[in-house]
């Protein structure tokens, strides 16, 4: 037993940490809430140690299970757990900047993203359906109370709402793909399942309905177009900390639970994930492309911006081979990172209790604080895959992957798509230094927003121009395949 | 400290310099920028003297370094690596020297400027980027160092960007250089192309076996791959070390604050194509044709540019010229395979070009930013060091026995002599005549500047701008910030040669380095004849350059010293030489009519018709209507109600079902 646990420490010691919290926040006054933040602070830290200690890291490949093989730490689980725990920690550098500023700044907003955090780490190790499931729904039902946080507002609730029903429904149908793969198959272990599909049945019918389940509810979660629906809605309604958090760590576990569902437990269906993946790719970089391109607001924007950075990911799941799924990965870190940064910039324009969500908003910043601009704009440039930055060996990685696929037709088309969509990143550089500002009100932060959102910004530039360890650590999470 | 970290500091320390300098140029200061930029350059500066010393005692071999991979893209390696063999610890001793003198010489010179910070930071930026390119050990960081000194030198031509001729001229040498980078980098293609590689070890150790390849460029043509290579090559190297006909942007580039026409545009960024041909040696040795053509090429403009300097007035420019002249000699050299004595011409021409700049520079200040060398004369009355130090430069220049230019150029003529290359005896002739020409030029700019009647009137007043021929003040000695460095040169300027000569070029300094064929090899053929520094300037007294060199002195001296009415006279007695040399064989009128007016012409063309109607009517605009539709419908999905959202995820749903499953 103590074994299992000692594989499930990060969990548990987040788990703890998300009670002690609560807890505290029993018996703290308004003024004194630092202390939650620094709490919060020191439990990501310490998650990351005692994640890096675990003592598996023997070299090569490894993996070790929990709890009657429904919980998996492998190299993969590791890197992206230490990632989510990284970006978390920006997240709540900025939030605390933004929660002060509207007065929201209490304590549930630490216990919700913690247990949600929770799910994230839960979704990450899942190695069964109901681990998935579990997990899933431990992140979303945490999600849509935060997308309502701020209960003034008409707007966060509406899309709480809206949120809550759509993601409902995508459980539902996730779980009943679920039943049917587990009536197919006799398992809910991951590994079992695809065992028992290889040997001889691979083309139930019962298995490719339940499959299609399987694909709608991973789609949902990544936001993927024609279930994308509810992203645009959500990022904008909710407020921008709220974004923040939903737009980037969540990520990480969607492209995880991809991973286990469509490759561990579907992997001999391959042919058919890949196709029906196909159509979901070029959809949600059509759609993501183009509407993003008629939106004023950059909540808006980045939301569909994102259904089209998914759809990239998706370009590298689809090759199901070692190569692919470390480029898929590199692009949602990469991802988590850019998203962060740019809703860091967008919180730090916030003023006077108004969120500033226009894409006026960034006119003229290069006048008012010519570093944040410089850093939006590597942002910008990073997620239009400009070369050097981070956003560029994403995508290049997985267009490469999708070619050595033989998926000529579809990288093509990722590659003319990133086109059309280099026309709003860029539009955002034009107006931070060629239009003159709406206002000149000095952009102030404090010191520990400013160090990270710096950090964020070089960050860009610096995995760009050293990215082969990254890449290479993220390749060598599959070395096993 | 590892080996690999010593060299990694030694061009990020003045990259850091740049970074702090340039963007926290309010933070720092003007001390603060100065002394954080001249520390780093002092500090790499020791640093390459230390890899010198260890090279010198033979603790460390050719050391072939990977730092970094930044990717790897078809098997083709993206590294940042270094390659420090003996060639490359000179260089870097070299750029760094001379870039910490500048430096130091731009506190005085630079001093009323408002863009101080900004200057240090683009000349330590500049420092960075030249030690990427001769620390190199692959192509691509060659060619990143290669554009990165471009781009410097670019911004510091019109480093006064509210001149209009520094605009002009910054954008000619970056137009130029686009002409010249565009072959360097059709031959760094060519290069990957044949070996599949860009690793310099790699490339060199896999060329002998392609000697004999041909390639077909254009309809069944054959070419000797070594040939096409190494002339792709070759034009970047024109282009950036100014040969004809690449040359015109490099006397418009004095356009630019005279410190960095001393470290950029004579002493290291122009000499990177000499330094490229020469590492690229074995490739070179390779193809008797490529050679011939850089050596055709160096002789043209060793003699040709040599003679438009008699003809200029402008004092800046006539050392340009002069630059353009000595960058000839090391191309012919190069081109007699005699790579040792271009590096070793490229070394002392360094010390001494620099310093001839850096006393320009200091005439200059003394004048007020007067450079016509018409309202000059007289001036070793008010500056003495300047003066003294002048003079040394200049008798290196002209290669004066036993001053460091007498050993570089006269290897240089020597081996010439001695090469049987298809050309070499026109080009003997060509660099014979140039040590007159040299001398000629470089004695009259002496008398002009610092000799005879002063031809400027001190009027006491506080104008900001007086007519020519007027100076505010009387002139005076620079600081010392300006006469240090000059003095600092000079001891090089002088000495190097005759304490270097016998290492370099028959020691066997740079083995290591270069590769010569033995058929080619005729510094070895001149080492027989060699028996120690002493008795080669003595020697030097029986030779045609020394008798030519003693005429240019003489015919200078007769003409600007004795007889100025002469030099009138000559120029309406040839009018037509005259004019040829005062246009400068009309190069730049042949340029600005044919590809500036035409490209513009072409331009307007493509632009009214093509552009215009076809591209922005239909490619572009079409597109950006079909994109802006396209999205204008797309967002109209997006309605808000949530029963809509709902029904797409149905239909999604029911449209993959009916696929994978119905219709399977």
């Amino acid at each position: 037993m103590r074994e299992q646990l000692l594989i499930a420490a990060p969990e548990l010691w987040v788990l703890l940490m998300a009670c002690v919290v609560m807890t505290v926040d029993v018996f703290t006054s308004r003024e004194r809430r630092g202390i939650i933040h620094l709490l919060v602070m020191l439990t990501l830290m310490f998650a990351a140690i005692i994640t890096l200690r675990g003592d598996y890291h023997s070299g090569g490949t490894w993996a070790v299970t929990a709890f009657s093989e429904t919980f998996i730490r492998d190299p993969m689980s590791d890197v992206l757990k230490l990632f989510s725990f990284a970006v978390m920690a920006l997240v709540y550098t900025y939030a605390k900047h933004y929660l002060r500023h509207f007065g929201l700044y209490r304590g549930d907003f630490y216990t919700l993203t913690l247990f949600a955090l929770l799910g994230v780490m839960f979704l990450i190790s899942a190695n069964s359906l109901i681990t998935v499931y579990l997990g899933l729904e431990l992140l979303s039902l945490s999600s849509y109370a935060l997308v309502a946080f701020n209960r003034e507002s008409k707007r966060g609730s509406e899309s709480a709402m809206k949120y809550f029903v759509l993601g409902s429904m995508a459980s539902g149908l996730l779980l009943y793909g679920m039943s049917m793969v587990y009536g197919a198959t006799g398992s809910l272990e991951l590994q079992t399942i695809s065992e028992t599909i290889r040997n001889g049945r691979e083309g139930d019918v019962l298995l490719v309905f339940g499959l299609v389940f399987l694909v709608a509810g991973v789609a949902f979660k990544l936001g993927l177009a024609p279930f994308h629906m509810w992203v645009p809605d959500v990022y904008h309604g909710a407020p921008a900390a709220v974004t923040l958090f939903i737009s980037t760590v969540p990520k990480l576990a969607a492209f995880a639970m991809a991973f286990r569902l469509l490759h561990s437990a579907m992997g001999p269906l391959h042919a058919d994930w890949q196709q029906m993946l196909v159509l979901l790719a070029l959809l949600s970089l059509a759609v993501g492309n183009f509407a993003a391109i008629m939106q004023t607001n950059i909540k808006r924007m980045l939301a569909y911006s994102t259904v089209s950075h998914m759809g990239f990911v998706l370009l590298g799941l689809l090759p199901a081979s070692a190569e692919g799924f470390g480029a898929a990965m590199f692009y949602v870190i990469a991802y988590a990172l850019m998203s962060a940064a740019a809703f860091g910039v967008l919180i730090l324009l916030s003023a006077d209790g108004v969120e500033a969500e226009n894409l006026d908003d960034f006119k003229g910043l290069n006048h008012r604080n010519s570093w944040y601009a410089a850093i939006m704009a590597m942002v910008m440039f990073s997620m239009a895959g400009v070369p050097v930055f981070i956003g560029f060996f994403a995508k290049w990685l997985v267009i490469k992957a999708a070619i050595d696929a033989g998926l000529i037709v579809l990288a093509v088309a990722a590659v003319v798509f990133s086109v059309i969509g280099a026309f709003y990143y860029l539009r955002v550089i034009k107006l931070m230094y060629f239009d003159d500002p709406l206002n000149d009100k000095a952009i102030e932060a404090p010191v520990d927003f400013g160090a990270a959102i710096s950090l964020n910004g070089i960050l860009m530039l610096g995995l760009g121009l050293f990215s082969s360890s990254l890449i290479a650590i993220c390749m060598a999470s599959f070395s096993y395949l | 400290m590892t080996l690999t970290q010593i060299l990694l500091l030694i061009p990020l320390l003045p990259l850091a310099g740049a970074i702090v300098s340039g963007l926290g140029r309010n933070v720092v200061g003007r001390n603060g920028a100065h002394w954080i930029t001249i520390f780093a350059v002092a500090a790499s500066c020791g640093l390459s003297f230390k890899i010198l010393g260890w090279h010198m005692q033979g603790l460390i071999g050719v050391e072939n370094l990977s730092v970094y991979t930044w990717m790897v893209s078809d098997g083709i390696k993206f590294e940042i690596g270094f390659l420090v063999d003996h060639l490359t610890s000179l260089m870097m001793c070299v750029v760094t020297f001379v870039s910490l003198m500048v430096h130091i010489y731009t506190i005085g010179y630079m001093q009323d400027d408002p863009g101080y910070q900004r200057f240090f930071s683009y000349i330590n930026l500049f420092t960075f980027a030249m030690l990427m390119l001769v620390m190199s050990n692959n192509f691509l960081q060659l060619f990143f160092g290669w554009e990165a000194v471009g781009l410097v030198s670019y911004l510091l031509i019109g480093f006064w960007f509210k001149k209009e001729s520094a605009i002009f001229a910054n954008l000619k040498a970056f137009l130029v250089n686009r002409v010249g980078d565009f072959g360097f980098l059709l031959g760094i293609a060519a290069v990957v192309m044949a070996f599949g590689s860009l690793d310099y070890a790699t490339v060199f150790a896999a060329a002998p076996g392609k000697a004999g390849d041909t390639i077909s460029i254009i309809g069944g043509m054959d070419w000797n791959l070594m040939t096409v290579i190494c002339v792709c090559l070759f034009i970047g190297a024109m282009g950036k070390s100014a040969q004809a006909p690449l040359h015109v942007w490099l006397p418009d580039s004095m356009e630019g604050p005279t410190p960095i026409s001393a470290l950029i545009h004579a002493a290291t960024m122009v000499t990177a194509g000499i330094f490229m041909v020469a590492r690229m040696s074995p490739l070179f040795e390779l193809s008797d044709a490529a050679l011939s053509f850089v050596m055709l090429i160096g002789a043209f403009t060793a003699l040709a540019m040599g003679m438009i300097g008699i003809v200029q007035n402008d004092i800046k420019r006539v050392v340009a010229y002069s630059t353009l002249s000595q960058l000839g000699y090391m191309t012919v050299a190069l081109g007699v395979s005699a790579y040792s004595a271009a590096i070793f011409h490229l070394m002392t021409h360094a010390f001494f070009k620099a310093l001839l700049f850096l006393g320009a520079g200091s005439v200059i200040i003394a004048l007020h930013h007067q450079q016509d060398m018409r309202y000059m004369g007289g001036l070793r009355r008010y500056m003495p060091v300047t003066w003294i130090t002048a003079w040394l430069g200049t008798l290196a220049l002209i290669g004066f026995p036993f001053f460091s230019g007498f050993y570089s150029k006269d290897a240089i003529i020597e081996a010439v002599h001695l090469s049987e290359r298809w050309g070499s005896g026109v080009v003997y002739w060509a660099v014979v005549l140039g040590v007159f020409i040299t001398a000629l030029y470089s004695f009259r700019l002496l008398y002009l500047a610092f000799h005879g009647n002063e031809r400027f009137e001190v009027v006491n007043s506080d104008e900001e701008h007086l007519p020519d021929g007027q100076v505010a003040h009387a002139p005076v000695e620079s600081p010392f910030v300006v006469t240090m460095p000059l003095v600092l040169l000079a001891i090089p300027s002088v000495v190097i040669g005759w304490y270097t000569i016998e290492p370099v070029l028959f020691g066997g300094w740079l083995d290591d380095s270069i590769y010569v064929l033995e058929r080619n090899d005729v510094l070895a053929e001149l080492g027989h004849h060699f028996h120690g520094a002493t008795a080669m300037a003595l020697h030097a007294v029986q030779t045609i350059p020394f008798w030519m060199m003693v005429a240019g002195f003489a015919v200078a001296t007769l003409v600007y010293q004795f007889r100025p009415a002469l030099a009138d006279m000559a120029a309406r007695r040839a009018p037509g030489i005259y004019r040829l040399l005062e246009h400068k064989y009309y190069f730049d009128e042949l340029y600005q009519r044919s590809f500036a007016d035409g490209s513009l012409k072409l331009g307007q063309g493509l632009w009214n018709k093509a552009d215009a109607g076809l591209i922005d009517g239909w490619l572009v605009n079409g597109s950006a209507k079909a994109v802006n539709w396209l999205a204008g419908r797309v967002r109209r999905w997006q309605t808000g109600f949530l029963y809509d959202y709902a029904f797409a995820m149905i239909v999604g749903l029911i449209a993959i079902l009916g696929t994978w499953v119905v219709l399977r």
